[in-house]
């Protein structure tokens, strides 16, 4: 495979030509930043599917589209499966011999929201998975129904505000804990599983890069800063994702062949989540005293996580 | 290359194992599928022919029928030859995705073996999933017994592939009454039918890298109109093609089919107009009638129940004896009259006769519709002829258990 090595952040912005900068997305958003990077990472062909949401709306609507390459989406749960069945159209014309350009590689990728990956889309994308189709999923996760105006998902986080688990006088907003999606994922025996961010875009290159090479389903979750729904100055998003993984609120590590698991970004100084939770307005009713033991559990809830981690990471198993 | 399947002048199939059959002649790249009664051995008869070398496509067991239908589009927006099967709940969840394949203009072959739609579970044969797809944008093709399963299977893939057509074409058949029923079946060998097919002809090739397409886009109150009218022509206009593709295979086999098939109408006083493997019944029960009390009655029914044959329904009714016609709809009706009904009753109205029109709802749940019933049906539409009025309700329910149940009074009385 073709695979692209990118030096530094000036090269990266100004030489992809697949995915145009004329799209409807939010400024600030970091749905076109990661998917950017997917395409950047490799000079591959690409056959790109999208289940419905934010990426989608803002990309393709008739008579425009962003896409420089060949593109699909028919709803909002089934992008996993179109870009899987497209794969085995690939292979079953490649046996055939009635593709344009048989030698020429192919890579087939679905994206989908947390929305669509976490909750609507679950059972297309499990079922792609376990068919072992050669293609690599990729969540783009805002943690809420974003495209809709922000309702909550399984991916939204304890205590977060949303228009369907909202923060009042008898409520601090979501109750119920994330859905673990990599370890659900990785439970496929899915040869590689990762979970990444743009602000380390360099690790995020790297494990796209792994994902395409990787022969099977791959599945990687990203976290894709909303500024509209989590409530935060648009050119600030890098920031609040730098705040995601230094606070280990959303920490990066990849799981191979379903158990082997390796920490990709380790914070020199750990930060506390509340300096997280403090620059989103999703969470300001957090800091009222009568929730203070919420920012309590939050926290206690990632410093279990991280202890997991490290001790499956040391396991080697 | 796949091996060449040995077929007999004369196979003894049932209506699911012909669709199989075709399927397998077609040469499709990707069948993506998920089995449900009765249609699961159309799929099991597939899975057959791809564990023994008979087929050379991929063949793709998703986890539901709503993934089948996504992974035919996916797979056909990817440039080859797409089918799949299923029945009832599992077209029911198809549904979101029928409309998204034919609104996307790929031409993906569903061969649907009819079954009712719960509550109450059932598992028998009727129309209601077939009347579910009316509005989905598919052309509908109805074959009567196996021979027609096997015979439609093979049309579907050459009238919906068609360039000026490119869309998705379903082909119905009764569940267990003809999916289960073996019969006499004259196959084509397996390059006769290949080549009445013909090659595939990539669209808007998502493997074709020279020129990027985007498939599915989004389109607002400024495009969704047009898309939607664009649409509804190719569908109307397949007409033609669907002529055409008869006509062909008419002269390749010897077996004529058409858009309504009409039997015994050209002096008829009354006619029934049914649909599916009823319609073999119908037409022994209007010969004996013919034969037995003298009641000029014919029978018609649309084969190709999208897009509705109006010019062809009404052309079968233009018959000046004509005086009372009743619709049989095998599908709950749920608070209207049958589809059928008011369908044929819309094209009987541009008709010089303007026949009496009433309804049958019958069959539902694999409920037996037998020659007594269908005599019994014709009489009374002998009876409305005679009076000069409708003498029953309009509506009324067919071999129903407990009070006779119907609704809708005429005033031509």
């Amino acid at each position: 495979m073709a695979i692209t090595s990118i030096k530094n952040l000036k090269e990266f912005s100004t030489n992809n030509d697949r995915f145009e900068g004329a799209h409807l997305l939010c400024p600030g958003c970091a749905h076109s930043m990661i998917v950017r990077e997917l395409m950047n990472c490799t000079d591959d062909n690409l056959v790109l599917a999208s289940n419905t949401g934010c990426l989608e709306v803002s990309t393709a609507v008739y008579p425009y589209t962003s896409w420089d390459t060949s593109w699909i989406h028919i709803g909002f749960e089934n992008a996993a499966t179109a870009a899987s069945c497209a794969e085995s159209m690939y292979k079953a014309r490649k046996r055939k011999g009635t593709l344009k350009d048989p030698d020429a590689p192919v890579k087939f990728v679905a994206f989908g929201g947390d929305g669509s990956t976490y909750d609507i889309g679950f059972q297309w994308l499990s079922g792609a998975m376990e068919r072992g189709h050669d293609f690599t999923y990729i969540c783009l996760d805002n943690e809420n129904y974003a495209n809709t105006g922000g309702q909550r998902s399984s991916a939204t986080p304890v205590g977060a505000h949303t228009t369907t688990a909202q923060a009042g006088s008898v409520s601090y907003g979501k109750k119920q804990k994330k859905k673990d999606i990599v370890a659900i994922m990785a439970a496929h025996g899915a040869p590689y599983v990762a979970q990444l961010a743009p602000n380390k875009w360099k690790s995020m290159a790297k494990g796209f890069q792994k994902a395409l090479e990787t022969e099977g389903p791959c599945f990687i979750n990203t976290v894709s800063a909303c500024t509209t729904e989590w409530k935060f100055d648009p050119k600030d998003t890098i920031n609040i994702t730098d705040l995601a993984t230094d606070t280990l609120m959303f920490p990066i590590y990849e799981i191979i062949d379903g158990h082997e698991l390796n920490i990709l970004y380790r914070p020199k100084n750990v930060l506390k989540v509340e300096d997280y939770l403090g620059a989103q307005g999703r969470y300001r009713h957090l800091f009222k005293p009568e929730n203070k033991h919420v920012i309590e559990r939050i926290q206690k809830d990632i410093d279990e996580k991280w202890e997991l981690l490290q001790r499956r990471e040391e396991a080697r198993i | 290359m796949a091996k060449e399947f040995e077929l007999n002048e004369v196979e003894v199939w049932d209506g699911n194992y012909a669709a199989s059959q075709a399927l397998r002649q077609a040469q499709i790249d990707v069948v993506a599928a998920y089995p449900i009664t009765p249609s699961t051995p159309i799929v099991e008869g597939y899975g057959a022919y791809v564990a023994n070398g008979y087929v050379d496509g991929e063949f793709v067991m998703v986890e539901s029928e709503h993934g089948a239908m996504s992974g035919c589009v996916g797979a056909a927006a990817a440039g080859g030859r797409v089918a799949t099967a299923t029945s009832s709940q599992g077209f029911a969840l198809m549904v979101e995705v029928l409309y998204q394949a034919s609104g996307m203009r790929l031409p993906i072959v569903l061969t649907v073996a009819n079954r009712a739609l719960a509550a109450p579970l059932n598992v028998r044969g009727d129309h209601s999933d077939m009347y579910l797809g009316r509005d989905s944008g598919w052309i509908q093709l109805d074959a009567f017994d196996a021979q027609e399963a096997y015979d439609m299977t093979l049309c579907a893939f050459k009238i919906g592939e068609h360039l000026d057509v490119r869309l998705p074409v379903m082909v119905h058949q009764d569940g267990f009454t003809t999916s289960h029923k073996a019969q006499n079946v004259y196959p084509l060998q397996d390059s006769v039918a290949y080549k009445f097919i013909g090659d595939y002809v990539p669209v808007d090739d998502m493997l074709d890298f020279s020129r990027p397409v985007t498939h599915g886009a989004q389109t607002e109150e400024d495009w969704h109109y047009e898309h939607k009218a664009k649409q509804h022509k190719a569908l109307m206009d397949s007409r033609t093609v669907i002529d055409e593709v008869f006509a062909d295979f008419k002269k390749l086999t010897g077996r004529e089919y058409k858009r309504v098939e009409s039997y015994m109408m050209e002096d008829a006083e009354v006619a029934l107009v049914l649909l599916g493997s009823s319609v073999e019944t119908a037409v022994l029960a209007a010969k004996q009638l013919r034969e037995e009390e003298g009641i000029k009655v014919g029978i018609v029914s649309p084969r190709c129940f999208r897009p509705f044959p109006y010019d062809l329904v009404r052309e079968a009714l233009d018959v000046p004896s004509l005086k009372a016609v009743c619709c049989l709809d095998k599908s709950a009706p749920g608070g209207a009259m049958g589809a059928l009904f008011n369908e044929v009753s819309a094209a009987a109205y541009s008709t010089k006769a303007r026949p009496m029109m009433t309804n049958y709802i019958y069959g539902l749940g694999g409920r037996d519709f037998a020659v007594d019933e269908a005599k019994r049906i014709i009489r009374e539409q002998k009876a409305h002829a005679d009076a000069g009025h409708i003498t029953t309700d309009i509506q009324q329910f067919s071999g129903l258990r407990g009070p006779k149940l119907g609704f809708f009074q005429t005033r031509r009385g």
